[in-house]
């Protein structure tokens, strides 16, 4: 068990392409940690550097007590798990999930036994004879945990765990991925594209962006206070209303309409200036007339979620998406207008969130149903 | 064709002539009643005649092709049919006759005094070129698909260009001079150095294909696991692209066995040369070509080969093993 902790950790690939740039990042102990941004972002770098698997051009990784910076990866300690799984083709699964320990040199007897014993933990025990090739999606990716929890490593590194899995099993393999992770407690890092994924896995997440942290928190932080545009509109299955809006003595206008200015910033906004208005299609309501302080529109497009519809509106401000309840009457061509629910209004300077001094979101409060609107 | 399904709709007679016309293939006109009643009837049944033209004529395409095919092979497989009876004939010919049967050419083989040896210097050429051709194909290979080497894929084509030069004829000045200068005349060793030369170009490049498709997080999840080079090479890739190792091995064997002219001119004595190289010098007392003993060592000859393709193929199979999609 131990926390890596990275300093001005920097990786320059050769041709001057800066992958990493000066990383600073804790990970605590027993923390389940989630890199998270787009493809080349440098999240995955930064995942094969812990591993040890790049090697760093600058700054210094820890894991626990030991500086690791120079250490090969067979000495670190850490065990991986790839995101085709890497399982060897030509070994049963017996002979994959011991493999680490006879790289150890553990006795015949004693691997089998204890990739037995790992095995049935992860209810593999029918399949030990068969090779990956044999296996389902879902199965491979237990015997590759299996083989990574084999040789108790201090810290597991997952690359895309969930990415080589239909969507069924997706969700099936993050609920026993989280859990499994609870029970062990080892120190978990993994690498992830997909936000949803990160929001239900992670205690913790990085969103990363051109070699930098954007934004590190917790998934609710996160989801709820995106510290800049971009993590705005990455984060969330529907991106992020931003708006762009002008501040005025009364509050923000916003296309033709004038919406009041977040509980506490007041003070924080100069009158005239130009920021962004972010609101979550979640936190919009519905009304079916002119409600002050509301976005209206023509509605565009419905499209149905299921227990709930995303409507496009296009107004004064340019297109709005909210949700709205199942039950909500919207047709294509009717006027509609968004109620913002006020406590989870955003306003961006210059594509940085605009704290007021003391944090009103209230973030420790119990989260409410994300999937609805407040209507 | 639903015609039969609905008698009372249609008339009678119609139906029973188109009933035999159809077995018989005959033409319409004849079968009709009446000058008027043809044409029609042509026009209705046209097209079954034409799907019995048209079968006729795939009977007789099939036949053409296959007659073709049978003559083909019966060119190609005459002279191994008189390798198959030759060796058991009391007097062979160079045409292929029913054998009078005899072992007497065996036993002439058994009491040549280079025949049998000579077989067995060839195993120590085609084995010691084999062994020597995996082992540094599969390094080399190995290396350069793992490793970014500027000009990479240049080096490798033009080796491939130099190598059929190196084992040809055009060569054979400098290497006999170079074999000579080494002292490597007349030595088994310096034929399978100047063959394993010829031979690892193009066994790299071929193995370079295996090693190139095997996932490199293979590698990467072993060393993760804290394996050394040499253990990833041992445990994960050798025995992902044994494949490829066996095709190598089978072909580079198959190339030394059949090779005459290098242990030809680079062995003196005759009791170090190959079989290919002592089947030359197989004549009778008069000069003519001993056929009895030629054919019966030819038969020796092939054996072994032959053995070492069922062999392989049973052990390793020429097939990539499952497990990794490409």
């Amino acid at each position: 068990m131990a926390a890596i902790t990275m300093g001005q950790l920097t990786k320059v690939y050769p041709g001057g392409v800066r992958a990493l740039n000066e990383i600073d990042l804790t990970v605590e102990d027993g923390e389940f940690f989630a890199l998270l941004g787009p493809s080349g972002c440098g999240k995955t770098t930064l995942l094969r550097t812990i591993a040890g698997l790049e090697e760093s051009s600058g700054g210094s990784i820890r894991i626990g007590e030991n500086d690791v910076t120079s250490t090969p990866p067979g000495r670190r300690d850490v065990a991986m798990v790839f995101q085709d799984y890497a399982l060897f083709p030509h070994m049963t699964v017996t002979d994959n999930i011991a493999y680490p320990l006879k790289i150890k040199k553990v006795a015949g007897r004693e691997r089998t036994v204890k990739a037995a014993e790992t095995a049935a933990e992860l209810g593999l025990s029918d399949y030990l004879e068969r090779r990956p090739g044999q296996l389902s999606g879902g199965q491979q990716q237990r015997v590759a945990l299996a083989r990574a929890m084999a040789c108790h490593p201090k810290v597991f590194l997952f690359d895309e765990p969930l990415s080589n899995l239909d969507a069924r099993m997706r969700l099936e393999a993050r609920t026993f991925l989280k859990r499994l992770q609870r029970e062990l407690g080892v120190t978990t890092v993994f690498v992830t594209h997909d936000q949803a994924e990160a929001l239900a896995l992670a205690d913790r997440i990085a969103v990363m962006e051109g070699g930098k942290i954007r934004q590190l928190g917790t998934p609710s932080e996160v989801f709820r206070r995106p510290a800049n545009t971009f993590v705005a509109s990455f984060i969330g299955s529907t991106p992020m209303n931003l708006l762009d809006g002008v501040v005025r003595a009364q509050g923000v206008e916003v296309g033709d309409q004038l919406l009041p200015v977040p509980v506490g910033l007041g003070d924080h906004l100069v009158e005239g200036e130009k920021v962004v208005y972010g609101i979550r299609p979640e936190y919009l309501g519905h009304a079916p007339a002119a409600v002050p302080g509301s976005l209206g529109g023509e509605v565009r497009v419905v499209e149905n979620l299921g227990s709930a519809q995303l409507v496009t509106l296009e107004g004064s401000a340019g297109f709005v998406q909210l949700v709205v309840n199942e039950d909500t009457p919207v047709a294509i061509g009717d006027h509609g207008y968004a109620v913002p629910r006020q406590d989870r209004v955003l306003l961006y300077r210059d594509g940085d969130l605009i704290t007021g001094g003391a944090d009103p979101s209230g973030l420790s409060a119990d989260a409410p149903s994300l999937a609805k609107g407040p209507a | 064709m639903t015609r039969p399904t609905e008698p009372h709709a249609t008339p009678a007679p119609p139906h029973d002539e188109r009933g035999p016309r159809e077995q018989s293939g005959e033409p319409a006109t004849a079968a009709g009643p009446s000058r008027s009643d043809g044409p029609q009837h042509a026009r209705r049944d046209s097209p079954e005649r034409e799907a019995a033209k048209q079968q006729a004529r795939k009977a007789v395409a099939g036949i053409g092709f296959y007659t073709f095919i049978s003559l083909l092979l019966a060119f190609f497989a005459l002279p191994l049919l008189w390798l198959a009876t030759a060796p058991f004939d009391s007097s062979p010919g160079l045409s292929v006759s029913v054998p009078d049967f005899t072992l007497q050419n065996f036993q002439v083989m058994w009491d040549n005094p280079y025949a049998l040896r000579s077989i067995g210097n060839s195993i120590i050429l085609a084995g010691g070129t084999g062994l020597l051709v995996v082992v540094f194909a599969a390094l080399a290979s190995y290396a350069l698909s793992r490793v970014r080497l500027p000009g990479r894929d240049m080096l490798l084509y033009v080796l491939l260009l130099l190598s059929s030069i190196v084992t040809g004829t055009a060569a054979m000045v400098p290497l006999f001079n170079l074999a000579t200068e080494l002292k490597l005349i007349d030595s088994q060793l310096g034929v399978i150095l100047i063959l394993t030369g010829g031979l690892l170009p193009s066994a790299i490049f071929i193995l370079k294909d295996f090693m190139d498709g095997t996932p490199q997080s293979y590698e990467e999840s072993a060393r993760v696991f804290g394996a050394s080079p040499l253990q990833i090479v041992r445990h994960i890739v050798v025995p992902i692209v044994r494949p490829g190792l066996a095709t190598i091995a089978v072909w580079s064997v198959a190339q030394v066995w059949g090779n005459f002219l290098i242990p030809f001119l680079l062995l003196r004595s005759p009791e170090k040369s190959p079989a290919a190289v002592v089947m030359y010098t197989f004549y009778t007392e008069g000069g003519q070509a001993n056929l009895a003993l030629i054919s019966t060592f030819s038969l020796l000859y092939s054996v072994p080969v032959i053995l070492m393709f069922l062999f392989v193929s049973s052990r390793y199979g020429f097939r990539f093993h499952g497990g990794i999609k490409r």
